[in-house]
């Protein structure tokens, strides 16, 4: 499918920048970057430390603003938001995976999936149900009431899925899913992402790991802020 | 509405998965409301009781009694009511009944008592017959006073039940001489025991009739009565006091402007400067609790700083999952909420249970009783601490930026 086929793009990035100011350095971590990204996209972002990758994710995932430049999400431009606009976008729009799953420590694995919809406004027994469905279709349908200490990598990152997934959010953010599990739980965490993929999830993954850009359809190539190449391919690995 | 509830919830998880530190942390909010309950319960205790014993002396009562200012003491110039005067009230003044004189011991000979070998000092009160009715005292044994023994001055006495004991005066006490002053007085009646406050005894006393005391204590005819009596109609009291002053200014010559010689107080004020010293306590002691409830406010607004900077990272957490800063400044105002409101509710506990357990273990000490006003006074207080101590630590939390909060080790 290719951008701007049917529907407006889910996310369009214009001409952004992002400077860094400390002291009298100047950093341009983005440095006029345009992207469009489409609804069902399974995309990687790839590139050396520092190439701007990070920054990127923070500005897609509304935890930062661009400097100059538009980010429009949906249509609505995210510079014109408020703090606590950001906040619904975040909480509405994007679900967020992280290498290290940034679970809540002392809450269990289903208190951990109900928390983005605390936000939301829903009734403590709703968020149990919503939140249960979503940890079984991680796999994890027996583990609701596991803090995070007593689950492995493998299990701390499906249960981050399911809280990334569990209000439907327009896009799944995953900020190098797999960097903090071994080679054949990765295997597994991707086959899961495949998945989502498959069944219509839109997905950005910021990854420096060449065969996990494999899995997606398209791959944004930055360095030093700048976009170095913007291809199409083959999934290559399943 | 919805937030707070979740705000609760989330803090008292957040209290239970750190138990004992926030034991520790709401220990000065615990002792600082333990220490006020306790003392309020026990001053409160004793007012309620005192209190209730002035009301013994019924609400429609009115004493009169001389005064003389400081500087007229000086001068070595007493006021003195005087049998005339009493006279003169029950005369002029209608709406009234049940005057009694009411004549104390000088200091001096008149308070010695004594039986056989023993001899003691007690106080020696002469009264007229409606004392007892006005003061609710009646006798257990034997019987009271009649108008003849007032007229000729018999020599017969009703005394407390101490009386008998530091005497040492035998089991069946009626008919019994013993010796006050110099004279000595057949015991005629016992009044009921009305035992101890605050460690003295309310029942080491000699009630003389009227007549008998003046002559034991001297013929002179300047010794200083007090007047009591009862006003008929309870809303007339203050009109009947004034009438009062106005026939004893009279009654005494003293010219406008000057100021009286004399007091009528109405069993209210009797209790009011009581009641006074009781608040002034009170006061003192609830300034103290509330210099300790400041520090414990302290200790909570440092915890709660430290605890903001564990939990960066989880603050991040949330913020990503899409929580405000309101939601985020809420969360942590509660929690230190919480730890204020829980630690005022084991305070007034075992404040409660504290006042309870010294007022059983003194003896004749009256039952603690916690007034509401205190309870909520420390709750209310509690909070405030909470709200003032909280909202830094709160607010430190939601102004994290949610990227530096994610990467916090």
């Amino acid at each position: 499918m290719q951008a701007g086929d049917k529907e407006p793009p889910v996310i369009q990035l214009q001409n952004v920048y992002r400077v860094y100011e400390m002291g009298d350095q100047v950093l341009n971590a983005l440095d006029g970057v345009s992207i469009d990204i489409s609804r069902n996209e399974y995309i990687a972002i790839v590139g050396a430390s520092g190439s701007g990758k990070s920054t990127m994710m923070n500005i897609i995932g509304c935890l930062d603003r661009v400097t100059k430049g538009d980010y429009l999400l949906n249509g609505t431009n995210v510079g014109d938001m408020s703090e606590a606009e950001l906040a619904k976008a975040r909480n509405r729009e994007i679900g967020f995976v992280f290498q290290s799953f940034n679970l809540l420590a002392r809450a269990s694995a289903l208190k951990n999936v109900m928390q983005p919809l605390v936000y939301r406004g829903i009734p403590r027994a709703e968020r149990k149900r919503v939140a249960g469905k979503a940890l079984e279709r991680v796999g994890l349908g027996d583990r609701l009431d596991s803090r995070p200490n007593q689950l492995s990598g493998g299990q701390r990152q499906r249960v981050a899925i399911a809280r990334a997934l569990v209000g439907h959010p327009a896009i799944l953010l995953a900020d190098e899913p797999t960097g903090n599990l071994d080679s054949k739980t990765s295997r597994e965490i991707m086959a899961l992402i495949d998945q989502l993929h498959a069944d219509g999830q839109t997905i950005i993954m910021v990854t420096h790991e060449a065969d996990i850009a494999a899995h997606c359809e398209r791959v944004i190539h930055l360095e030093d802020g700048k976009m170095d190449s913007d291809r199409q391919q083959e999934r290559t690995a399943h | 509405m919805f937030m707070l509830l979740e705000s609760i919830r989330s803090a008292l998880e957040s209290i239970r998965a750190h138990g004992f530190r926030s034991l520790l942390t709401s220990l000065g909010i615990i002792i600082g409301v333990t220490s006020v309950i306790a003392v309020v319960s026990i001053v409160q205790g004793l007012s309620y009781t005192i209190n209730a014993q002035f009301a013994g002396l019924g609400g429609n009562s009115l004493t009169v009694r001389s005064y003389t200012p400081f500087k007229k003491q000086l001068q070595g110039r007493f006021a003195k009511l005087r049998d005339s005067d009493l006279q003169i009230i029950s005369q002029r003044i209608d709406g009234i009944s049940d005057i009694t004189p009411i004549l104390f011991a000088q200091t001096g000979r008149a308070g010695a008592i004594s039986y056989r070998s023993q001899t003691a000092f007690s106080q020696v009160i002469g009264i007229g017959p409606s004392y007892l009715d006005v003061n609710g005292v009646y006798p257990e044994k034997g019987r009271f006073f009649t108008a003849d023994d007032d007229s000729r001055r018999r020599l017969v006495c009703a005394v407390g039940v101490d009386v008998l004991e530091n005497l040492e005066i035998p089991d069946d006490p009626i008919g019994q001489f013993f010796r006050v002053g110099n004279e000595w007085c057949k015991i005629v009646g016992v009044i009921e025991k009305r035992g101890e406050l605050l460690g003295f005894s309310q029942d080491d006393y000699v009630l003389l009739p009227y007549g008998t005391a003046r002559r034991i204590m001297g013929t002179s005819r300047d010794l200083d009565i007090q007047i009591q009596l009862l006003v008929d109609d309870m809303n007339r009291q203050d009109e009947v006091k004034d009438r009062i002053r106005r026939v004893l200014r009279k009654e005494h010559g003293l010219k406008s402007g000057e100021p009286d010689d004399f007091k009528v107080q109405t069993a209210e004020q009797l209790t009011e400067s009581f009641n006074k010293v009781i608040d002034m306590i009170t006061a003192v002691s609830i300034g103290i609790v509330g210099i300790s409830l400041l520090v414990g406010g302290i200790g909570i607004m440092n915890i709660m700083l430290v605890s903001v900077t564990e939990r960066t990272r989880e603050i991040g957490i949330l913020k990503a999952l899409g929580a405000t800063r309101q939601d985020i400044l809420l969360q942590f105002l509660i929690e230190a909420l919480v730890l204020t409101m829980i630690g005022g509710l084991v305070g007034v506990a075992i404040g409660y249970g504290l006042g309870v357990l010294v007022a059983a273990l003194l003896p004749g000490f009256p039952p603690a009783h916690v007034p509401l006003w205190a309870v909520f006074l420390s709750f209310g207080f509690c909070a405030a601490v909470g709200i003032i101590f909280g909202i830094v630590p709160a607010a430190k939390a939601a102004q994290l930026n949610p990227i530096d909060a994610l990467r916090y080790e």
